[in-house]
């Protein structure tokens, strides 16, 4: 038996009409959103630390200045996608707890290392490129705080990718070793890129309910294609090789046929064993309780801005 | 001596247009409470179905930046061009990424 509230809230969601804050809405389909959009904010948070390995080595005072706006765009990324969760009734303590404590995840991407300077123009290309796929997509969401968050992120987002791009092509256009070394980047953040958009539609738990609310608004093998598809022809005006040996037009389907990727891997680095997994937390961690005393002095600032307040007023 | 419109505090008004957009500032109105500012809205700023939902604020609660002020206000992002996307200048076939 659906009881009136919940028929009213299928009704909008398939007027294509948003849920907002103060609408009811069904415990799961919250739960479902604040999985999604937390993890989302831990990924842009977590997502500054393999970028912000390569500031201080930034190979010109240009290139330095842009990584700085980059990573600070991230933070500010992280911010609009924690307000908008907590807009659901969670709070940003327990959000960052789940972080710390591995109950809630992040893009397992930010998982590998950043071992060149080219894997700054890699990550920028192709991890921003896809998580534009992906996050255009999710302007339609159905919630609407989330669907307004992503796009502020999409306007702000075309940056990041275009000066990675630009990277990669001054290191593709440059010496024999700098040419290897675009190319080594682009041979490792390929396949985890897209491993970016999750498993397989068959083994994905969350993808069924979350299209039927519109949390999702397209398939994890849907946005991988098209992500697939765009980057061929960026490989080739690089004149870098394509990582992928099996890619194929493919006439009738109207889409490139590529190879499998390596689920073990995949599913090796979501469960914990990625390169960089517990260096990232353990930073995160470190970063949070060294800023202790910033939040304190805050709290410490207020409290006597109020008492003086008061006393002017006595 | 004060007439009675002076005793009520002034509210602003946001009124969201359509579900999924953001609210916009439509106006403001006196009113005793948040309750009757609310009520208000609805008479004053809605009365062609302008909105589905309005939001009140007590203008007093409202912090805004000095327009004067804003070029050292804003200062600090005039000479970063890199933030945006036409900065960088990519070929032709892959320009429009």
């Amino acid at each position: 038996m659906t009881i009136p509230q919940e028929e009213n809230f299928m009704r909008k969601i398939s007027a294509e009409e948003k849920i907002e804050p103060k609408d009811w809405m069904p415990a799961a389909y919250r739960k479902n959103l604040i999985r999604q959009i937390s993890q989302h904010a831990h990924s842009e948070i977590i997502g500054m630390q393999p970028e912000g390995n390569w500031i201080t080595r930034a190979p010109s005072l240009r290139r330095k200045a842009v990584l700085l706006s980059k990573v600070q765009d991230e933070a500010g990324h992280g911010l609009y996608l924690y307000s908008a969760c907590e807009t659901l009734g969670i709070s940003r303590s327990e959000m960052i707890e789940q972080l710390q404590t591995g109950a809630a995840k992040y893009s397992s991407i930010f998982n590998y290392p950043t071992l060149t300077w080219a894997d700054v123009g890699a990550i920028g290309w192709l991890v921003d490129g896809a998580a534009i796929v992906n996050q255009v997509s999710l302007q339609r969401t159905s919630y609407g705080p989330y669907a307004r968050g992503m796009i502020r992120i999409c306007k702000e987002e075309s940056f990041h990718q275009r000066q990675g791009y630009e990277a990669m092509l001054a290191l593709a256009k440059g010496s024999e070793g700098q040419k290897a070394m675009a190319q080594d980047a682009l041979d490792r953040f390929y396949w985890p890129a897209l491993m970016m958009f999750g498993p397989h539609d068959s083994d994905s738990a969350h993808s069924q309910k979350s299209m039927e609310w519109k949390i999702k608004r397209e398939t994890n093998d849907d946005l991988r294609q098209k992500f697939i598809d765009q980057t061929v022809q960026q490989i080739e005006v690089l004149g870098l090789e394509h990582p992928d040996k099996d890619i194929k037009w493919n006439e009738e389907r109207g889409h490139y046929d590529s190879s499998d990727l390596n689920w073990d891997e995949f599913w090796s680095v979501i469960n914990g064993n990625g390169h960089c997994n517990r260096q990232r937390i353990e930073h995160h961690v470190a970063a949070h309780e060294e800023g202790e005393w910033v939040r304190d002095a805050i709290t410490a600032y207020n409290e006597k801005k109020r008492a003086k307040k008061a006393q002017h007023a006595a | 001596m004060t007439t009675s419109t002076e005793k009520l505090e002034l509210f602003e008004v946001f009124v969201r247009s359509k579900r999924g957009l953001d609210h916009k500032h439509i106006g403001s109105l006196h009113a005793e409470d948040h309750e009757q500012a609310l009520e208000y809205a609805r008479d004053c700023y809605t009365r062609r179905s302008e909105g589905v939902s309005i939001w009140v604020v007590k203008s007093n609660d409202i912090c805004a930046s000095q327009e004067d002020d804003a070029d050292c206000f804003y200062d600090p992002s005039d000479d970063k061009p890199y933030r945006h996307a036409t900065y960088y200048v990519l070929p032709d076939p892959v320009n429009n990424m």
